[in-house]
């Protein structure tokens, strides 16, 4: 190549030969990544229309179990969301930069904040199984009846909402699984030294799939923990 | 650019504005403001949404329109999803035929 009369431009190893830049390259997996998240926005989409479906008809259902929910277990699991995006984030600049350190403990602190949202997810679902709110044979909303005389509540439509909750927030943490899967195999290359100022795509798409995710819980704050949580009059 | 690097100082202003709206979001959902519950807990997560998407996901920055493009369209299927079901289910009741 070094006598080569054709002007070959000086770069590292981690450019593909079918593409002209690393900025290239590095557009296209992004650009990938959204059109994953994309196909991602349509899977969830499916459960969004469904639960706006349901909730139209049924809301005094959607209402009471909403109410049901833990109010301060849901919050704190948005902030602690919130904080692992915002060290995704600043993962991803310090990769950017070519800080190995700074990277491998920002990952760290990531799985950190995801395993905490997975074990408040687990202690809510768990308190959710000793009240029998799972929909199947022992489910029971005798006591959702009970602490809201003012409103209707049937049996079916209310297990409904609750399947609604079970699967939105199941697919949820799914993904957060996933999220902790990528992030692990993320920190491990981190702390071996791949990721350069010139090679970072892994982590860069990593942290589009965790910010996604993200987004998905701001949505579903709202919706399954805030429906009606007035003073009941 | 994609490798334009932002300032740290920008990512702890978003993430504290996360924060307060997260906050916000839970205690206005105690005030009785009648149908407005659900359009104020839409748009506050729709801005938090908002946030994440231009700034943590650095779509402000990136030259890149087809990443834009590929953002708007999805979000535009998604409303057709959702407003074509709607107006089909709207329009009958469910359970009685």
């Amino acid at each position: 190549m070094s006598n080569s009369p054709i002007a070959v431009e000086q770069h590292g190893p981690e450019l593909r030969h079918h593409f002209s830049t690393v900025e290239q390259q590095r557009d296209s997996a992004s650009l990938g990544m959204w059109l994953f998240l994309a196909t991602e926005i349509m899977f969830f989409g499916g459960m969004f229309c469904a639960y706006l479906i349901y909730r139209l008809n049924y809301y005094n259902e959607f209402a009471a179990g909403s109410r049901s929910l833990n109010l301060k277990w849901g919050t704190i699991n948005t902030i602690v969301l919130i904080c692992s995006s915002l060290t995704v984030a600043l993962s991803v600049r310090a990769a950017q930069m070519g800080k190995r350190k700074l990277v491998v403990i920002l990952l760290i602190l990531t799985l950190i904040f995801g395993l905490a949202f997975l074990g408040i997810k687990g202690i809510e679902w768990y308190d959710k199984y000793k009240e029998h709110h799972i929909p199947g044979a022992s489910f029971n909303v005798d006591d959702l009846v009970r602490e809201y005389p003012q409103i209707h509540i049937d049996q079916s439509h209310e297990q409904i909402y609750f399947s609604l909750y079970f699967a939105m927030t199941g697919l949820h943490a799914l993904h957060m699984i996933i999220g902790v899967g990528i992030f692990s195999y993320l920190l491990f290359h981190a702390w071996k030294g791949r990721y350069t100022t010139t090679y970072y795509t892994p982590v860069e798409i990593g942290g589009l799939y965790w910010h996604f995710v993200d987004i998905v819980w701001i949505y579903l704050f709202p919706l399954l923990y805030l429906i009606d949580r007035k003073p009941l009059g | 650019m994609s490798e334009h690097v932002l300032s740290s100082k920008l990512y702890y202003a978003i993430w504290i504005v996360l924060m307060v709206l997260t906050v916000v979001t839970a205690w206005v959902a105690t005030i009785d403001l009648g149908p407005f519950n659900t359009v104020v807990a839409l748009l506050i997560a729709s801005s938090k949404a908002l946030l994440v998407i231009l700034f943590f996901m650095h779509v402000k920055y990136t030259s890149e329109k087809l990443t834009k493009m590929v953002i708007v369209s999805s979000i535009f299927w998604l409303l057709i999803l959702l407003f074509l079901s709607l107006s089909d289910y709207g329009t009958r009741h469910l359970g009685h035929g």
